[in-house]
């Protein structure tokens, strides 16, 4: 099953939502640290969150190249395949 | 071009430790005792040392089994001093393999009832070593996210893909095993106890889960051995799984009293470790003395029943006074023989830490990044040898400690 990049785009965006505390604007450049101020912990809950909604594992070694929101959406629609 | 008698202006290495550095003299800066920077001066026993001069209450030690003073097992550490001199100085491979290092493997052997033993110079290494070498480019580590730093570096040293789960969460630990590409190599990583809040892992459960995805489990048992279990082989053997776990990992330096990790297992190929696994290799091997005092602590721990039940008296007594004394504990029932006490903040457990060394006892003091969800514990660890009326007088200097610092209502 392939979907198309707004589709992943807009379930992520929902998943994004109850972390997103001062209501960011989310564009791909959105980073997850520096803009949207993601603790560890926060990190791990939101990671929870994206592979359940998409039935993937992104591994640790995967989310170390992930910085902002675009690379996100780039990496769950690859590992969707 | 850079001229040769002219200096380029350099970043700063250390500048990523400022946060932190800040931190640690913020701290400082309100008076209170250097929560890490304790000297015992003398020690008495394995519950007793002189601290500033003053006799203090040993709660904050890995000591569970009260060896350290044990008549037997120093006279095994002098005897192979005499025998043997103060330190191989090689590998294990090389000129590092002595007996009483063969004999020390084979009280491992004996204690688990395991085929294998491998023993490394310390814990630490002991996960470094066969997490990394075991799992590599293409296989999955599926750990859980409180695991010892041990764990994580020996991840992050392999090359295998890591996928943590949320503590102690069996429907968190399946989803990842379940989405594993088919073929691919899995281990599984877990604790039987978690030494931050002192709570034990559900392994009958999980290893269930594990051996049905077809993982191979690697279980630290570092806080349980000695103590948990019927012949103290630890939480897996507690709940009957014992034969299930592929690696045990543990550590001389808690329950054995000196310092050395291990890895026991029954795979057929286990030996070939010794030859591929780097922290083994290129490293020096314990002292003669170390494996000595080791090898007959062990072999004692196997007959030490009454220890293990006095030492759960302790920990129940300790959890129900703390509690009934008005304190947040780590878990709602006592699990282990750490007992957790929950504090508001860092600045107020740092003072409570300071009010408890003046009444006379030491316990540990642990923040973020070591605890999880960033929280500041103090962290008590009790030994077999606290007596009875020890275990009242910490509780007395608890609620003491806790009126004055207005931690207790």
């Amino acid at each position: 099953m392939t979907m198309d990049r707004q589709d992943v785009s807009a379930r992520i965006i929902a998943l994004i939502e109850p972390f997103n505390k001062k209501e960011v604007a989310i564009t791909d450049a959105t980073r997850f640290t520096d803009d949207l101020e993601f603790d560890s912990l926060t990190v791990m809950d939101f990671v929870a969150a994206i592979e359940d909604e998409f039935d993937i594992i992104i591994s640790m070694n995967q989310q170390a190249e992930i910085e902002n929101f675009g690379q996100l959406v780039d990496a769950v629609m690859k590992l969707q395949g | 071009m850079i001229s040769e008698n002219q200096t380029a202006e350099h970043a700063d290495l250390f500048s990523k430790f400022d946060p932190l550095i800040k931190m640690r003299s913020d701290l400082l800066s309100t008076g209170v005792t250097d929560p890490f920077g304790l000297v015992m001066e003398r020690v008495i026993s394995p519950t007793v040392a002189m601290c500033n001069g003053r006799e203090t209450i040993l709660l904050g030690t890995y000591n569970y089994m009260g060896m350290t003073f044990d008549p037997d097992v120093i006279a095994a550490g002098k005897q192979a001093l005499d025998d043997f001199g103060s330190g191989t100085t090689g590998s294990r491979v090389l000129n590092g393999t002595y007996s009483p290092h063969k004999a020390v493997e084979q009280a491992l052997c004996d204690f688990y009832d395991m085929k294998h033993a491998m023993v490394f110079s310390t814990g630490y290494q002991a996960n470094l070593g066969i997490i990394s070498t075991i799992a590599g480019k293409g296989d999955y580590i599926v750990l859980d996210i409180d695991s010892h730093a041990s764990i994580w570096d020996g991840c992050k040293m392999g090359d295998a893909e890591v996928v943590p789960f949320k503590h102690n969460d069996i429907e968190a630990m399946e989803k990842r095993l379940r989405r594993i590409p088919e073929g691919a190599g899995k281990l599984v990583v877990l604790e039987g106890v978690y030494s931050m809040l002192g709570d034990i892992a559900p392994l009958k459960e999980m290893i269930a889960v594990a051996k049905k995805y077809g993982a191979m489990v690697l279980v630290d048992e570092a806080h349980s051995m000695g103590f948990i279990g019927p012949n103290g082989r630890g939480v897996a053997e507690e709940q009957g799984v014992l034969d299930d776990v592929d690696f045990v990992i543990g550590t001389f330096s808690k329950s054995v009293g000196t310092v050395g990790g291990f890895c026991v297992s029954n795979h057929p190929k286990f030996e070939v470790m010794r030859l591929v696994c780097r922290p083994y290799v290129f490293t020096a091997s314990l002292p003669p003395s170390v494996v000595a005092t080791a090898c007959t602590s062990i072999r004692k721990l196997m007959d030490a029943g009454e220890k293990r039940a006095h030492l759960w008296e302790n920990s129940k007594t300790l959890h129900k006074g703390l509690t009934d004394a008005g304190f947040q504990l780590g878990t709602t029932e006592p699990q282990s023989a750490i007992i957790s006490v929950i504090m508001p903040d860092l600045e107020r457990g740092a003072a409570m830490w300071e009010a408890l060394l003046h009444e006379g006892l030491y316990v540990n003091l642990a923040r973020p990044p070591a605890t999880p969800a960033n929280m500041t514990l103090l962290r008590c660890s009790l030994c077999a040898e606290h007596s009875a009326e020890q275990v009242q007088q910490i509780i007395g200097m608890f609620t003491r400690a806790g009126e004055a610092v207005n931690i207790l209502g």
